[in-house]
């Protein structure tokens, strides 16, 4: 399958369970685990290409100007995460069907699930690092979603947000370090780059590069100093800990450290970072682990410390050291998945995951008792398990690390931190499951179905397998070490057995069995002395710096961002001027090009009615109604000057918009005071009529100055008069440009008229749904009420003009792409004529004749619109390509049949929509409770027998 | 004729920013309003005037007005209307919701005292 596929599966299947959940948890688990194994066997069809050493690539140019390719590799370092990946997901898919309770929304969480399944693999297949970085956030952000999936935890919130600070903030500082790399490299390909080891190392920005790199997998891996985020992480749900937290997600920092290996390891700065940082990582996190008491934060801080020694054989930079770490990363989430899953059954079973409040399970969960004592022991490092073959491969790469000239070290830490993490492992099963049996558990518990400890019993089957008989593993492993080594070194030719001879690992393991022991057996007075010793809360200090942080940018923001709207406007209209008269001060100022034209006494007259109504809008705004007059003043006059500047078109679209808008803010203005109180002082008055002439004054000189002189360069629209009868079949260049050299901007415009109409509409909804509503159908209005609000004349009026008006929008529409008139203008023009209607007839009378919803209008003209653009694909032809031609119908005249005319329908239909939506939507506001929803269009009917409601006046609130 | 349209975007954009600035939500909304004339007329006028030569083609004429900004400026109509019918909508739910049309929060205790106060 190609690797697009494998990529695309979860991102496009994250689609389906949300779609599933109304169809039950069995059916939206099935199709998750359907989508999943459907990439698996996508990702199996290509192990006998990788198996022969050959490298699978797909290839898309996506933005090659800036670098930036859909790249996608598999060899065999990707094909090992992929398959842990997609391998182990299907496990936990499995498991979190049976784990999830009935009250958890489990369409949201394989939805999520499935992202980040998808993130992960795109992470693991990037030839492109810029794709990989996009991918590495992916996996932030859905584990983000995946960590705070039980919302009502605050834990769950805090930890989300702990992890994506820190896995942010690392994936900031990795992309710094890629672009340095591409920028030294040349190309942004991984395949290229990781064939320029000298280039890259002699390079003066490769200790920075390596640094910001090394910060973003450190971050990831949860490497020794921002270790602290993943036990809080473990608020999430258990099979997303035993997924992202054992598996993959935290495997990815040790992914990249491998897959830049060839290309950055071997140096000192290298050495010294990696190991060091991983070695303390290893030891801090066993010794943390042993005194937790939560089974899930015993098994994170392990896993730190599992991460931590992995990271320590990558940072060796031997060929031996990376076979170890790859060896280790199958192991380690092979057993540790188990654990996870195991910790989640005694979770579920039990109620509880407190070690101190369990013993005695031995008896009572026989099948979780094996799986955790075999997958427990293999952490401990006991011989016969997996975990005992890769450990031993550490000690023995430990023995041969020399770290800051003390050949002692690293031995010696190694083998201390593995007393600790056998003794946490020993401590683990017999703290749990040995002991007496209690009558304390806040559950009675017993093993569970097969769902839940199928998974991890799964995976306890390669535990004791390679543990058994390694040499299953070593061909897959010592493939996967030779991608990782890419070339720049052999392939160790140590085979892997259990019995080596009487070598010094063999010793070092032997000291780490008996001293874990020996450290269980006197647990009781070691954990009192690391209770009385201080230590450093890590998530004390993270949120004190978080806070700090904040403080910081509020002290800096809020004196200017204050959340006051009028000062913001203020400050900046301020700057905007401000900024313009630097720009004009110190740029040249060419000499007139143009000549004044000459003024005719028509136009001053225009110019001096807008000019008396905005002045006059400016004094008497506190009249409402009045100022809406005047700016309904305001808008012809600007829409005479469109047809007095040869602009009909948009002379048409004014017009009919300022209608609609007067009627808009009429509606909203039965429940606005009529009304603006004296409230500001007159210093501040003062302050802001300063601020509005210096904007006036700025924009009056910028646009004289600019009229005066021709453009720098000729307009594109020589282009446009050009073509637009030849290539776009119309002679009205605006209509022509509008749905066909610039279709695509319509397009986006309707969509967003579209959405703006949704936004009422949801925005009344949540009005009307909430306590407004009580007191929107119990007010009264606050003047009186025509008696008469539907009167027989205006109704029968609007009837009969409805026929005109729409042949009329019918006849602007038509003629629109040769002459003045289009869709959005005969949309507007039919709005009207609707709106007439409810404003004659009122909202019940209207509404009950409406036959088709005005969602739906807005839907169908956005549908017709993008269907005919992609009508053009079919004759390959890129979107929204236009075609025309003349036919002759007798007895018809020829006429021009062109799509551009049903792009122009669907701009016609959204218009509608859009228009008809808002405004309906204040008038649903307007119904109030004791004026009754009459069926008839006239309040006063001389043909009907019922009187008018007694009591109340016959108007109704309606439109 | 330049200094006519100049002077009209100046007045639109100072009786709209004036209008801006003040307190209540129907206020800002007008301003808001002026301001899209002016704007409108503003980028509209980037094509420079042109009096009697609408872009309509005819045969045996070559003068015609710039219809890119025309084009460009008649989306910006519309979509301006469906602009203030969303604020519109916030303005009057905040008023419903509230009782209060002031787009600034209000100090709680002393409404009184430090209105009027940028």
């Amino acid at each position: 399958m190609s690797l697009f596929f494998i990529v695309a599966l979860p991102f496009f299947g994250a689609l389906l369970p949300g779609l599933m959940n109304p169809a039950g948890r069995s059916a939206c688990a099935g199709v998750t685990f359907t989508v999943s194994l459907a990439a698996f066997i996508g990702l199996l069809t290509n192990l006998p290409t990788v198996l022969a050493g050959e490298v699978v690539m797909a290839r898309v140019d996506w933005m090659p100007v800036l670098g930036l390719n859909f790249t996608l590799m598999l060899d065999g370092l990707g094909f090992f995460f992929a398959l842990l990946i997609l391998g182990i997901g299907l496990l936990i898919i499995a498991y979190a069907r049976h784990y999830l309770s009935r009250d958890d929304n489990m369409g949201q969480f394989f939805t999520y699930l499935l992202l980040f399944q998808g993130a992960m693999v795109g992470i693991v297949l990037s030839d492109n690092i810029l794709l990989l970085l996009i991918f590495w956030e992916l996996t932030s952000l859905s584990s983000f979603l995946l960590i705070g999936y039980w919302k009502h935890l605050p834990e769950g919130r805090q930890g989300a947000r702990m992890a994506l600070t820190v896995t942010g903030m690392g994936g900031l500082a990795m992309i710094g370090g890629m672009l340095i790399l591409g920028q030294i490299v040349g190309s942004y390909d991984l395949s290229v780059i990781l064939q320029n080891r000298e280039l890259i190392q002699a390079d003066p920005l490769y200790v920075p590069a390596l640094i910001l790199i090394l910060l973003g997998c450190f971050t990831k891996s949860a490497q020794f100093p921002f270790h602290f985020w993943l036990p809080h992480a473990m608020a999430a749900p258990t099979p997303v800990s035993a997924y992202l937290h054992s598996a993959t997600m935290v495997k990815a920092g040790i992914f990249l450290m491998a897959r830049m290996w060839p290309v950055l390891s071997g140096t000192t700065e290298w050495f010294v970072i990696v190991t060091t940082a991983g070695l303390i990582t290893m030891v801090l996190g066993a010794i943390i682990a042993l005194f937790k008491h939560d089974l899930k934060a015993l098994l994170a801080f392990s896993t730190v410390s599992h991460l931590g020694l992995i990271t320590m054989l990558l940072g060796t930079g031997t060929a031996f050291g990376a076979m170890a770490a790859m060896f280790h990363i199958l192991n380690h989430a092979t057993f540790k998945a188990a654990l996870f899953m195991s910790a989640g059954i005694v979770d579920h079973e039990t109620h509880t995951r407190d070690i101190r409040r369990l013993g005695g399970l031995r008896t009572l969960m026989p099948i979780t008792f094996v799986i955790v004592v075999l997958a427990a022991l293999s952490m401990a490092g006991i011989p016969l398990l997996n975990g005992f073959l890769s450990k031993e491969m550490m000690l023995e790469e430990a023995t041969h690390t020399v770290l800051f000239d003390v050949p002692w070290l690293v031995p010696a830490l190694a083998t201390f931190g593995s007393v600790f993490s056998a003794a946490y492992c020993f401590r683990l099963i017999g703290h749990t499951f040995f002991g007496p049996v209690r009558d304390d558990y806040p559950s009675k518990p017993h093993d569970p179905g097969f769902g839940l400890w199928g998974p991890p019993a799964l995976l306890v089957v390669p535990v004791v397998a390679i543990g058994v008989a390694p040499f299953l593993a070593e061909p897959f492993v010592k493939m996967v070490t030779a991608s990782v080594l890419g070339g720049e070194a052999e392939v160790p030719k140590a085979y892997f057995k259990i019995w080596h001879g009487l070598v010094p690992a063999l010793f070092l393991s032997v000291v780490a069995v008996v001293g874990g022991f020996v450290l269980l057996a006197i647990f009781n007075p070691a954990l009192r002395l690391w209770d009385r010793a201080p230590r450093p809360e890590a998530k004390i200090i993270f949120e004190a710096l978080v806070e700090a942080v904040a403080g910081l940018a509020r002290r800096l923001i809020l004196p200017l961002h204050n959340g006051a709207f009028s000062r913001y406007a203020a400050i900046g209209s301020v700057v905007i001027v401000v900024l313009g008269f630097h720009a004009w001060s110190t740029g040249t100022v060419g000499p007139a090009t143009r000549v004044m034209q000459d003024v005719t006494p028509v136009s001053v007259a225009g110019w001096a009615m807008l000019v008396a109504a905005t002045i006059g809008m400016v004094f008497l705004h506190r009249n409402r109604f009045l100022s809406l007059i005047l700016i309904g003043i305001v808008g012809l006059m600007v829409s005479i000057g469109f047809v007095f500047f040869s602009a009909p078109d948009l002379a048409m679209t004014q017009f009919t918009v300022e209608v609609v808008t007067i009627i808009l803010l009429l509606l909203a203005l039965n429940f606005l005071p009529n009304h603006t109180p004296v409230e500001s002082t007159v210093l501040r008055r003062v302050r802001d009529a300063a601020i509005a002439l210096f904007g006036g004054l700025a924009t009056f000189g910028l646009a004289y100055h600019y009229l005066l002189r021709d453009a720098v360069t000729g307009p594109i629209s020589e282009f446009h008069l050009a073509n637009s009868y030849k290539g776009g079949g119309g002679t009205n260049v605006v209509n022509v440009i509008l749905v066909d050299f610039r279709g695509f901007d319509t397009y986006g415009e309707i969509i967003v008229l579209g959405i703006a109409a949704l936004l009422i509409y949801a925005l009344t909804e949540t009005l009307l749904g909430g306590p407004v509503r009580a007191r929107l159908l119990n007010r009264t209005p606050d003047v009186a009420r025509a008696g008469d609000a539907h009167p027989m004349m205006m109704v029968v009026l609007t009837r009969v003009i409805m026929p005109v008006v729409l042949m009329v929008g019918f006849y602007i529409f038509l003629r629109g792409h040769n002459e003045p008139g289009g869709g959005f203008i005969a949309g507007l023009i039919v709005s009207i004529g609707v709106v007439m209607q409810y404003m004659a007839s009122g909202f019940s009378w209207a509404s009950a004749r409406l036959r088709y919803p005005y969602h739906g209008v807005i839907g169908a003209g956005v549908l017709i619109a993008g269907l005919t653009g992609i009508g053009s694909w079919f004759v390959g032809k890129p979107f929204l390509t236009s075609d025309f031609t003349y036919v002759r119908i007798p007895p018809f005249n020829e006429f021009e049949l062109a799509t551009a005319a049903l792009f122009d329908l669907g701009v016609f239909l959204a218009v509608v929509g859009a228009v008809m939506l808002s405004l309906e939507s204040f008038s649903r506001l307007a119904r109030r409770a004791h004026v009754p929803d009459s069926e008839h269009p006239m309040d006063i009917d001389p043909s009907r027998d019922d009187d008018p409601v007694p009591g109340t006046p016959a108007a109704q609130g309606g439109l | 004729m330049e200094l006519l349209v100049a002077s009209a975007i100046g007045i639109l954009t100072a009786g709209g920013l004036y209008l801006l600035l003040r307190l209540r939500t129907f206020p800002v909304i007008l301003g808001i309003s002026l301001l899209t004339y002016a704007v409108n007329v503003f980028l509209f006028a980037s094509g420079r005037l042109t009096i009697g030569a609408p872009p309509i083609l005819r045969d045996d004429i070559t003068r015609y007005a710039d219809p890119l900004p025309q084009a460009l400026v008649l989306t910006a109509i519309v979509i301006s209307f469906g602009m203030t019918a969303v604020v519109v909508m916030i303005g009057l739910g905040a008023y419903l919701g509230s009782d209060d049309d002031h787009v600034d929060d209000q100090p709680e205790a002393d409404a009184d005292t430090s209105e009027g106060r940028p």
